[in-house]
């Protein structure tokens, strides 16, 4: 099967919600039990660090929610491709149902690393270059999402954002770098940084059966949202057919 | 090349008989900077200090604000589904209609930024490398900002979320612009932020019409 028929396979809405229905009690599944050995392996067994005591252990919500929010985003540009190139309208509405949960994940990093910020810093907000480029692609999130729900017509609305989402994807890269040089030009090294020593297995282990149950919990609530517009269009077009007394 | 200067004369020709775009950018601009040391203080050390920033903050934010307009007047009249339908390629239109907005909007914004400059105390030292980075990163802002205003063109507040989609993508010319005034001013080199300047350009140059067209083309579907 090469890659197009895939895509083509998939196009149809009912093979699809199939595929779907089977493969979401599973994931669900391993969502709960990863995020739940990841917790246990975070909150009980790693250990304290020896600098900052127990707060370290936000990390183990924080590193995870920033890794997804920016994974998000390539999600999001890489179906905008597929339904730009293919017009494949299943791509599409992924990449609409997959915006608000990047928001939800880069709001996640944001307020988790503020609650962090406050022991370690002295203060909830500081200007670092990692802090200032989520605090960006949230706005990105949120200009995707506007585009979405301000443009009523759902062909040119699903294009406009697509081509806003490949524009942002091009964009991100120089944001992310120039952020990183304005840093470092402003800020006074004193920050304490994140990446000093090399992490260690013990927290190292939690840290990615986290990522792996975000994951795993962003595949449930991604297929939950497609499925629900889906499900939605089907419902506006049956209402069509009513008024226009096709069925009744 | 002859449609090109001609439809960037036709709407220099429009801005400048309408009498809006360009007097009411510089208007604007003029009065957000003349805010900033009624907010902050008269104190000039902080001016000094902030005036780079403060410069272009309000240049980003004039251009922003003429930038809804655009395509919004051709969608309005319907000459822009003329232009789509033209034998001209649509990029190389949507290229002349940024140049066109660049020379009514940014260039008179780089002409009065000395002045205001002088106002804010900025170290002198500074002011022709300003006027460098304007020349330089303006463009991009209005062929940044085609992209936003050809995804938005005809939607009910349109201008808003203009506003939203397009800020974020001007955080790297902002960046780099103030970074050359500051640079000059420490004693610094200006040269690479100026050159980064110049490639933000020359890239969105590129790749802006190109995105703007496909925006112009889904709008007209």
């Amino acid at each position: 099967m090469t890659l197009s028929t895939f895509i083509h396979g998939l196009a149809n809405p009912t093979r699809f919600l199939r595929l779907s229905d089977a493969i979401l009690p599973w994931a669900a599944g391993l969502a709960i039990a990863l995020i739940g050995a990841g917790l246990y392996l975070g909150l009980v067994v790693a250990p304290a660090d020896y600098q900052q005591g127990d707060t370290v252990r936000i990390m183990f919500v924080h590193v995870p929610a920033a890794w997804m929010a920016m994974f998000t985003y390539v999600v999001i540009a890489g179906a905008s491709v597929v339904g730009l190139v293919w017009k494949q309208p299943l791509a599409e509405i992924a990449a609409k149902s997959a915006a608000p949960i990047g928001a939800a994940f880069t709001l996640i990093a944001l307020v988790t690393g503020s609650l962090w910020g406050k022991p370690m810093w002295g203060t909830w907000w500081v200007w670092d270059a990692r802090l200032t480029s989520m605090l960006i692609l949230l706005f990105l999130y949120i200009g995707y999402m506007a585009l979405w729900q301000t443009i009523d017509d759902p062909v040119r609305g699903a294009k406009a954002a697509a081509i806003l989402a490949l524009v942002g994807s091009v964009n991100l890269p120089i944001i992310k770098f120039s952020v990183d040089w304005w840093n470092t030009l402003h800020q006074p090294a004193s920050v304490v940084r994140m990446d000093g020593p090399a992490i260690h297995a013990s927290i190292l282990i939690p840290l990615l059966v986290m990522a792996a149950g975000f994951t795993a919990y962003f595949v449930v609530v991604l297929l939950w949202r497609i499925k629900a517009e889906v499900l939605a269009r089907r419902i506006h077009s049956v209402r069509l057919m009513q008024a226009q007394g096709i069925i009744s | 090349m002859k449609a090109f200067v001609r439809l960037v004369t036709r709407d220099v020709r429009l801005a400048l008989r309408q009498g809006s775009a360009g007097t009411m950018a510089v208007g604007f601009f003029v009065i957000v900077i003349v805010l900033f040391p009624l907010g902050v203080g008269p104190e000039l050390s902080v001016l000094a200090r902030i005036s780079a920033g403060v410069l272009w903050v309000a240049a980003l934010l004039s251009c922003l604000l003429s930038l809804d307009r655009l395509f919004q007047a051709d969608f309005e009249d319907g000459s822009l589904d003329l232009l789509v339908l033209s034998a001209v390629p649509l990029e190389l239109i949507v290229l002349a209609k940024c140049t066109a907005h660049w020379l009514t909007t940014a260039l008179p914004l780089v002409v009065v930024a000395p002045v205001l400059a002088l106002l804010l105390n900025m170290d002198t030292q500074g002011i022709p490398t300003l006027v460098y980075a304007l020349l330089l990163g303006t463009p991009a802002l209005s062929l940044v900002g085609a992209v936003g205003a050809g995804l938005t063109v005809g939607i009910r507040r349109g201008g808003v979320l203009l506003s939203l989609v397009v800020l974020p993508l001007y955080v790297p010319i902002l960046i780099f612009g103030v970074g050359a005034v500051d640079a000059r001013i420490h004693g610094l080199g200006p040269e690479p932020h100026l050159m980064i300047l110049a490639a933000i350009t020359l890239f969105t140059g590129v790749a802006a019409p190109w995105a703007t067209a496909a925006a112009l083309r889904a709008s007209g579907e």
